[in-house]
C-alpha cells in the first residue's frame, strides 16, 4: 500500500498549458530535431547525433515503454508484477518471427527455414509461426499474444483474490517457468540463442541509418502516444477507481464495484504495452533471447519505477533513462561494480525515496527525503 | 555354438588335468610384446586354458608394473625386480621399457581377471568377479569359462549371476532348446541390460514358443524393474522435498512467522555454502588429518554467518520497512545483488569445488536398479533435524513462546513486557541461519556457485505459498508433496515441463485454497 496525500480532485484536462508545452516540445525533438540532426547534419558537427546514439535512445525509449506499463499496474492498482519482461519478451518473439522469416535464403545455409530449425533438422514451420511472414499479423500478434496471457493468468490470479506479496511471487515463478520454456530448443524459438541476425524489416534493409531513425522515431512516437492514452486512463473515472483498489481493495468491493474486471483491465492493458515494447526493441537491438525473460530483468523493470515516482507515469520514463544510462556508463567503465550500484540503489530508494525524483522535486524542500529512523511497526 | 561347447568340454577336461598351457616364458612374451593382436592371443589362449595361475602376472600387468629389457620381462615392484614366472627377486636391468597396453586391452585383461577370479575358493571373491562381469561383452572363451565356473559352483548368487550370464549369451544361440531355455532362465533376473537383451531378441525372434517364453520373462524382468524404479523416483523425490524444507524452513519462519519477504534468503543458502568451502579449506590446510570431519565444524560456522549477514539486513534494511512488503521485497532483491556480488569479488565468478567428505560417498545397495547414495541419506537426516530444532526452538523454548506471541499480538506481547524489536531481529537471524545451514546441505549435492540461491528462491517460495502461512507443518507437507510430485513428472515429461506443470497445478490450487494447505483460522480485511 502506498500512502500518498489524497489525490486533487479529477483533472478536467490531460495536461495543463504547461505540460502541453513540455509535450510537444518531446514531440518535436523526437520527429523532426533528432532525426534531422542525425541524418543531415555532417558528421564531427556538434549539433550531430550519432548513429549509436539513436540506437541507444532508440532503446531507451522501448525500456521507457516498460516502465510507463509498470507504473499503470504498480503505481496506480497497487499490482507489483515482477513478470513484466515476460510479456516484453513475448511482443519481441512474436516480432522476431516476423524478422526471421524476413532473413529469406540469406541464412548461412541458404534455406526456406530459419537457420536454427535447418540445424535442428526441421522440415517444416511449427504451427505457431503460421502467418508470421505478414507484418501486420505478426505485430498484431507481438501486442495481443501478451495481452492474451495476461488476460489468462490474471483472470485466475484475481479471480482467487491473490494480491500483493503473493501476486509478485507468482508472476516471478511463471517468468521463470517462461524462461525455462524458451530455453529449450523444442519450444521452437531457437532455444539459448533466440534469434538474431535479422536482415530487413518491410524489405527495407535493417542496418541502414534511414531504417534506424524511423525505427527510432516509431519508438519515441509510440511512447508519446501511449504516456497520453495512459494520462487519459489514470484522469479518468475508471483512474480513480483503480487508486481506490491499491488504497483499500476491499472497501472498493463492498462499495459495489466489481474490481476484478478494473484490474484485469488494466493489467491486461499494461501487458499488451510491454508487447508492443518489445516488438519495436528487437529490430533496433537485433536479438532476442530468452535471457529476457530471466526474473531478474523483470525486477529490474520495478527499480526503474520506483527510482522515477509511481503513480506518476512521467517519473518511471525518467527512471528509466536515469538507470539505463547509468547502466551503459557502468558497464563500460566499471562493469564489476554495476550490481552493487543497482542492488544499493534498490535498497537506498526503498528506503530514502518512495516516491522516486518526481516526488524528490515535487516536496517542499524540507520534506524530500523520508529519513526513515524511525522504526515501523510489523503489521500483526 | 559348437565351438562354445568344445571349448567348454576343453575347459572341462582342463580342470581335471593338470593345466596343459600354463603361462610361461612364451606367453609371457607375447603378452609383453605391445603387439596388440599378439597380446590378444595370448590373453584369450590364458582364459581358454583357465589358468589361474596367470592372475598375478596379469594384475601386474594392468598395474603397469611389467616392463621389458634387452631380452627379459620383468616385474617392478618398487625398486627391486621380480622374475614373472618365479616370482623370485632379481637385479633390475638399466634400460627398461613400459609395456604398451590399449584401451581394449586393458578392458580385456580386466574381465579376464574377473573370470579367472570365478574359479577362486573364496566366494566373497567370485561374487564380487560376477558383479564386475555383469556388464562385460562375453567371448567364446570366457563364455567357457563361466560355464565351467557355473557347474562346480555351491554358492547360489553366484551360480544364479553366472547362469544370468550364460542364459544372455545363449539367448543368441543357433540351437533352439538353448535358446528356450535361455529365454525361461532370464525370468527371475533383474537387470536393465536383461531387459534390452529380451526385448532385442524379441524383436527378431520367430519360434512361437521360444516368442512366448520370451515375453513371460520380459514382463516378469519388467515389473520386478518397475519396483526399483519406481522406488529410485520416490527416493529422488524425498531427497529433493528434503532440500526444498531445508531451503523453506528458514521462509516459513521469516516470511510465515514475521511476514517479511526475503528475496535475499537464496543468497543466505549460497553464503552457508561458501562457508562449507571455507571450512573445508581450512581443515584442508591445518587439520589435514581430521578432513573428513570438516562439516560438523561447517554447519554452526554457516549458521553464525548467515545469522550475523541477517542481523545486519534487519537492522539496517527490513526493519525500516515493515508493514511495506512490496518494498521489502525490492530491497531485499538488491540487497540478494550485493552479496552475489561481494562473493563474485571475493571468490570468483566460477563454481568452488567442496568435496563429499569420504563417509558420505558411496551408496547403499538396496536392489540392482536401486542404490540410494549416502550424501542424499546424510541430507534427508540432516533436513529432519534441523525441521526437529525449528520446531523445538518455536514450540517449547522461551524465545519461541515470544515469537508466537509477538507474531499473534504485537501490542499485547509488549504490553507484557516482550522487546519485540530484539524478537524481530532474533526470529530474522534464525530463519537466516537456517538458511545457511541449508546452504551445507546443497553445497554436498550439487555446484556450490555465486547464483547457487537463485535456482532455490522461487521453488522455496512455492512451498511456503503452497503450505500456508504461519506454522511449519504446511511447510514440511508442501516440500513433500512438491519434490515428490516434481520427480515424478519429470520422469514423465522432462524437468521443464514438470517445472511449468507445477506451476499450473499452483495457481489451479490457490483457486480452491488461497490461504495454502493449513491456514490458520480468522478473518482478515483491509
Amino acid at each position: 500500500m502506498l500512502h500518498v496525500a489524497p489525490s486533487p480532485p479529477l483533472a478536467r484536462c490531460l495536461y495543463e498549458k504547461r505540460g502541453w508545452a513540455l509535450f510537444a516540445l518531446a514531440a518535436l525533438v523526437i520527429l523532426v530535431v533528432a532525426p534531422l540532426a542525425n541524418l543531415v547534419t555532417p558528421e564531427g558537427s556538434f549539433l550531430h547525433l550519432s548513429d549509436a546514439s539513436v540506437a541507444l535512445l532508440g532503446k531507451l525509449f522501448c525500456y521507457a515503454m516498460l516502465a510507463l506499463a509498470m507504473d499503470l499496474v504498480w503505481g496506480y492498482a497497487g499490482i507489483l508484477s515482477l513478470g513484466h519482461g515476460v510479456f516484453f519478451a513475448l511482443g519481441g518473439y512474436a516480432f522476431g518471427m516476423y524478422l526471421m522469416r524476413q532473413i529469406g535464403h540469406d541464412g548461412s545455409y541458404h534455406a526456406d527455414l530459419p537457420d536454427f530449425m535447418v540445424f535442428l533438422d526441421w522440415n517444416s514451420f511449427p504451427w505457431f509461426w503460421a502467418y508470421t511472414d505478414h507484418f501486420c499479423y505478426a505485430l498484431a500478434l507481438a501486442i495481443l499474444a501478451p495481452a492474451a496471457l495476461a488476460c489468462a493468468f490474471g483472470f485466475f490470479a484475481f479471480r482467487s483474490r491473490i494480491k500483493g506479496v503473493y501476486f509478485s511471487i507468482i508472476t516471478q515463478a511463471l517468468t521463470y517457468a517462461m524462461m525455462l520454456l524458451f530455453f529449450r530448443n523444442e519450444t521452437g524459438f531457437g532455444g539459448n540463442n533466440g534469434f538474431t541476425d535479422f536482415k530487413r524489416i518491410l524489405d527495407y534493409p535493417l542496418a541502414t541509418p534511414q531504417t534506424r531513425i524511423i525505427l527510432f522515431m516509431l519508438s519515441g512516437g509510440s511512447l508519446l502516444l501511449l504516456l497520453l492514452a495512459s494520462r487519459f486512463i489514470v484522469t479518468s473515472k475508471f483512474g480513480r477507481v483503480l487508486t481506490a483498489i491499491r488504497e483499500a481493495e476491499s472497501r472498493v468491493m463492498f462499495c459495489g464495484y466489481d474490481t476484478l474486471s478494473y484490474k484485469l483491465a488494466i493489467w491486461t492493458f499494461s501487458a499488451a504495452i510491454c508487447g508492443l515494447a518489445g516488438a519495436l526493441y528487437v529490430p533496433q537491438v537485433g536479438i532476442i533471447n530468452p535471457s529476457e525473460m530471466s526474473p531478474a530483468a523483470s525486477i529490474e523493470i520495478a527499480i526503474w519505477t520506483a527510482v522515477g515516482g509511481r503513480g506518476t507515469l512521467i517519473g518511471p520514463l525518467v527512471g528509466a533513462f536515469v538507470v539505463n544510462g547509468a547502466k551503459s556508463l557502468f558497464t563500460a567503465a566499471i562493469p564489476e561494480y554495476w550490481l552493487f550500484f543497482l542492488g544499493l540503489l534498490f535498497v537506498l530508494v526503498t528506503l530514502l525515496l518512495p516516491k522516486g525524483v518526481i516526488g524528490f522535486f515535487d516536496a517542499p524542500p524540507s520534506a524530500r527525503i523520508s529519513l526513515p529512523f524511525t522504526r515501523k511497526e510489523p503489521a500483526s | 555354438m559348437r565351438m562354445l561347447r568344445l571349448f567348454a568340454g576343453l575347459a572341462m577336461l582342463a580342470v581335471f588335468c593338470a593345466p596343459a598351457a600354463a603361462l610361461d616364458r612364451g606367453a609371457i612374451g607375447r603378452l609383453a610384446s605391445g603387439d596388440a593382436d599378439e597380446q590378444r592371443q595370448a590373453l584369450d589362449a590364458l582364459v581358454a586354458d583357465n589358468d589361474v595361475s596367470a592372475l598375478p602376472f596379469l594384475q601386474d600387468l594392468l598395474a603397469d608394473r611389467v616392463k621389458i629389457g634387452a631380452d627379459t620381462t620383468i616385474i617392478v615392484d618398487g625398486d627391486h625386480g621380480l622374475d614373472p614366472l618365479e616370482r623370485a627377486p632379481v637385479a633390475l636391468p638399466s634400460d627398461l621399457e613400459d609395456v604398451s597396453t590399449s584401451n581394449s586391452l586393458r578392458l580385456a585383461i580386466e574381465e579376464s581377471i574377473a573370470a579367472l577370479e570365478l574359479l577362486s575358493p573364496d566366494p566373497a571373491l567370485r561374487l564380487e568377479a560376477v558383479k564386475r562381469l555383469q556388464n562385460a561383452e562375453l567371448d567364446e572363451a570366457r563364455l567357457a569359462l563361466i560355464a565351467k565356473a557355473e557347474s562346480h559352483e555351491r554358492d547360489s548368487a553366484v551360480r544364479d549371476g553366472l547362469r544370468q550370464m550364460r542364459a544372455l549369451s545363449e539367448l543368441q544361440s543357433g540351437d533352439r532348446a538353448m535358446r528356450l531355455a535361455a529365454a525361461k532362465a532370464l525370468r527371475a533376473s533383474v537387470s536393465g541390460r536383461v531387459r534390452e537383451a529380451l526385448k532385442a531378441r524379441l524383436a527378431s525372434e520367430e519360434d512361437g514358443e521360444i516368442r512366448v517364453a520370451l515375453t513371460r520373462s520380459l514382463r516378469n524382468v519388467e515389473s520386478s524393474l518397475a519396483i526399483g524404479e519406481n522406488l529410485g523416483i520416490v527416493f529422488s523425490g524425498v531427497s529433493l522435498a528434503s532440500i526444498l524444507l531445508l531451503a523453506a524452513l528458514g521462509l516459513a519462519v521469516t516470511y510465515g512467522l514475521m511476514g517479511v519477504i526475503n528475496m535475499a534468503h537464496g543468497e543466505m543458502m549460497m553464503i552457508g555454502a561458501y562457508a562449507t568451502y571455507v571450512a573445508q579449506n581450512c581443515f584442508r590446510a591445518y587439520l589435514p588429518d581430521h578432513f573428513q570431519w570438516y562439516l560438523a565444524a561447517a554447519a554452526p560456522v554457516a549458521f553464525v554467518v548467515a545469522a550475523l549477514i541477517g542481523v545486519v539486513i534487519e537492522r539496517m534494511v527490513i526493519r525500516f520497512l515493515y508493514g511495506r512488503a512490496l518494498e521489502t521485497l525490492l530491497a531485499t532483491w538488491g540487497v540478494s545483488l550485493i552479496l552475489m556480488q561481494t562473493v563474485r569479488t571475493m571468490f570468483g565468478a566460477q563454481n568452488v569445488q567442496v568435496e563429499n567428505p569420504a563417509w558420505m560417498s558411496g551408496r547403499v545397495f538396496v536392489m540392482e536398479n536401486l542404490q540410494l547414495p549416502y550424501n542424499r541419506i546424510v541430507i534427508i537426516a540432516f533436513s529432519l533435524a534441523v525441521l526437529a530444532l525449528v520446531s523445538f526452538l518455536l514450540a517449547r523454548t522461551r524465545l519461541g513462546l515470544f515469537v508466537r506471541a509477538v507474531t499473534q499480538n504485537r501490542t499485547m506481547a509488549k504490553c507484557v513486557g516482550v522487546d519485540s524489536s530484539r524478537i524481530d531481529t532474533i526470529a530474522f537471524a534464525l530463519g537466516s541461519g537456517i538458511a545457511g545451514l541449508a546452504g551445507v546441505a546443497l553445497s554436498q549435492v550439487g555446484n556450490v556457485g555465486p547464483d547457487l540461491g537463485q535456482h532455490y528462491i522461487v521453488d522455496s517460495f512455492m512451498v511456503v505459498v503452497l503450505g500456508g502461512v504461519g506454522q511449519l507443518a504446511g511447510a514440511v507437507y508442501a516440500a513433500l508433496g512438491l519434490g515428490v510430485a516434481g520427480k515424478i513428472f519429470e520422469n514423465l515429461a522432462g524437468a521443464v515441463l514438470a517445472e511449468i506443470a507445477l506451476l499450473v497445478f499452483l495457481i489451479v490450487f490457490i483457486q480452491k485454497r488461497p490461504q495454502g494447505l493449513f491456514a490458520l483460522g480468522g478473518r482478515q480485511a483491509d
